[in-house]
């Protein structure tokens, strides 16, 4: 176990270093400079400010500035809000998105688990189409439909949440289930594949024979490798929610780091964008070791030290 | 049967969209003294801030829109493809190198790279497109742009299903007699091992669709994707939200866009669930 987890983050640095390399090139490569504005800038106050954040020379020497400056637990300021570090900014606001991202990934898992396992029980009559039905027609409404009719029906017209803004329970509740909604259709299908290659199996047939309720066995049986796939989809699911709660922050006013994310895309803020993406990179890596990890556990045949 | 109608619901979406914008008497991007007009009979489905027909617009849209979806999945697809079978083919350190840049790029933001992509090129592919017989596309640069940065960034997974999929079609006794009697490792990939892939891939296309759709919508939504005199589902609803207040909203400005993006979405992720069904 120890030794798994030892290899595993030994493995996500040059992953991490990869993805910072990538896109701290690209932002430096794409038009445009972080210090333009309307006003022209005149050469010599661009260059100072170029090299008081080390950013003079070819873009190998400024990325090389750039890594052994985050190996030193640094991520730099940024460059549109000036006089604030990136870790500051990213302090401040990743536990507003930490905070919605997990209610919706608790409501994605916690609706979809029944909703598969429903589905792939009754498959055989009405009512098993009906939920898979139910379940792509979830996946395929997305976010940014759901969030902008969620605010004109449930705020404007039925005034029952507020429409935008932080810091209430109410307020968390438009903006939760519209960014959770598409991944509880993902999560039902994906535990219901998986548990109608398992319906189909030996030990299930035995269960049968040996006259256990069709409740029990698809609930204690059956479901413990059928939920394996909806585990491994842990990363991407995380991943999703993410760049989700980009548009929902917009939408909702949240002051979480996804709207810091977009505006420093746009100013092109090179150590904001290239901060945040490292933080997003370290929560994949951090949910597919601890997807690697639920596998094992729920499936003692999967060793994880070989 | 059932895939029958859905297939044909589709294919009147697109057929609606492709001829729509010719019959409508009004023009695109015309503006009249109508502004936000609730629908009714001049404006079937009501005007937007400018006085613009909305129903025009969305036909319009879903031109723009389901191109994007055509062409980005193609792309992905030919990428894809390409990818996975060079991968799994060669195997070894050149599959692990291949596969670990996936990882990475899977791990990096995609509207970062599409964002990239746009505005690294913009410019330059305009400045070509000029001198070139095809000027007339220079107006449509960032468009184009869109097809082929969204295409590359959706490839990733197909190049994963493909390449695992190669990596047991190749120990088949097959593959090893057409080594034998001499053929070229290009020409066992297209002609012996493609062919194989090529249902998956297939089924693939019909997830890859709705996913480039969803994609150009989204980043249009944010107003990085289609601009301004061109319009597409994403913009539109785009439009529409921006226009959400409390004391009075053209609902019809949101629920519209909505509905069209949400339903052809819908269908196509119907018609791939029952292609992906085994046969009965």
């Amino acid at each position: 176990m120890t030794t798994f987890i030892f290899r595993r983050l030994l493995s996500s640095i040059p992953v991490g270093v990869a993805v910072v390399v990538i896109c701290f090139t690209l932002i430096r490569l794409a038009p445009g400079s972080p210090f333009s504005s309307e006003r022209a800038l005149d050469p010599a106050t661009k260059q100072m400010l170029e090299s008081k954040y080390r950013l003079t020379g070819s873009i190998p020497t400024q990325l090389f500035c750039y890594l052994s400056q985050i190996a030193k637990g640094d991520l730099g300021e940024s460059l549109k809000y000036r006089g604030r570090s990136v870790v500051e900014i990213i302090g401040q606001s990743l536990p507003r998105s930490i905070l919605l991202g997990s209610i919706s990934f608790l409501i994605s898992i916690g609706l979809g688990i029944p909703l598969g396992a429903w589905s792939a029980a009754r498959n055989q009559d009405r009512a098993g189409s009906i939920l898979n039905g139910l379940a792509i027609l979830s996946l395929s409404i997305p976010t940014f439909i759901l969030a902008p009719t969620s605010v004109l029906f449930f705020s404007f017209y039925f005034h029952l949440f507020p429409p935008a803004g932080w810091g209430e329970p109410s307020q968390l509740v438009l903006p939760a289930v519209a960014l959770a909604l598409p991944f509880v259709g993902v999560c039902a299908r994906l535990v219901r594949s998986g548990l109608l290659g398992t319906l189909g199996s030996d030990f299930i047939r035995t269960g049968r024979s040996k006259g256990l309720s069709e409740t029990k066995l698809v609930l204690l049986h059956a479901l413990r490798p059928a939920i394996l796939p909806l585990i491994s989809y842990a990363g991407p699911l995380a991943a999703g929610i993410l760049t989700g709660s980009l548009l929902i922050e917009e939408t909702f006013a949240i002051p979480g780091v996804g709207q810091f994310f977009v505006s420093g895309v746009i100013n092109r803020d090179v150590f904001l964008v290239s901060g945040v993406v490292l933080v997003y990179c370290a929560f994949l890596l951090f949910f597919n070791l601890v997807a690697d990890w639920l596998t094992a556990l729920l499936d003692p045949r999967i060793r994880l030290d070989s | 049967m059932k895939l029958r109608i859905l297939l044909i619901a589709f294919i009147l979406i697109g057929a609606a969209a492709i001829v729509g914008p010719w019959i409508s008497p009004y023009g695109v991007s015309e503006v009249s003294s109508a502004r936000l007009a609730s629908p009714g009979f001049a404006h079937w489905l009501g005007t937007d801030l400018h006085g613009r027909d909305l129903l025009t617009r969305l036909l319009y849209g879903g031109r723009i829109s389901l191109l994007v979806g055509l062409v980005g999945a193609s792309v992905s697809l030919l990428v894809g493809v390409a990818y996975g079978l060079t991968a799994g083919y060669l195997g070894g350190c050149i599959d692990n190198a291949m596969m670990r840049l996936v990882d990475t790029l899977y791990a990096l933001p995609r509207i970062v790279l599409v964002i990239v992509l746009i505005s690294l090129f913009d410019l330059k592919l305009k400045g070509f497109l000029d001198v070139t017989p095809l000027a007339f596309l220079a107006p449509h640069a960032r468009l184009l742009l869109l097809f082929v940065a969204l295409g590359l960034v959706e490839w990733l997974t197909l190049a994963r299903i493909v390449r695992s999929q190669v990596l047991s079609i190749k120990e088949r006794p097959f593959v090893l007699s057409s080594r034998l009697i001499g053929q070229t490792t290009p020409t066992i990939l297209i002609r012996q091992i493609l062919p194989q892939v090529l249902p998956i891939v297939l089924t693939y296309l019909t997830l890859a669709l709705p996913a480039v759709i969803l994609e150009e919508s989204f980043l249009s939504f944010l107003g990085l994707g289609v601009q301004a005199p061109l319009a597409s589902w994403g913009t539109l609803l785009a439009d529409g939200a921006s226009l959400l207040n409390p004391i009075h909203t053209p609902w019809w400005c949101i629920v519209f866009p909505s509905f069209a993006l949400a339903s052809s979405l819908l269908l196509l992720n119907f018609i791939g669930d029952q292609l992906r069904q085994p046969q009965k």
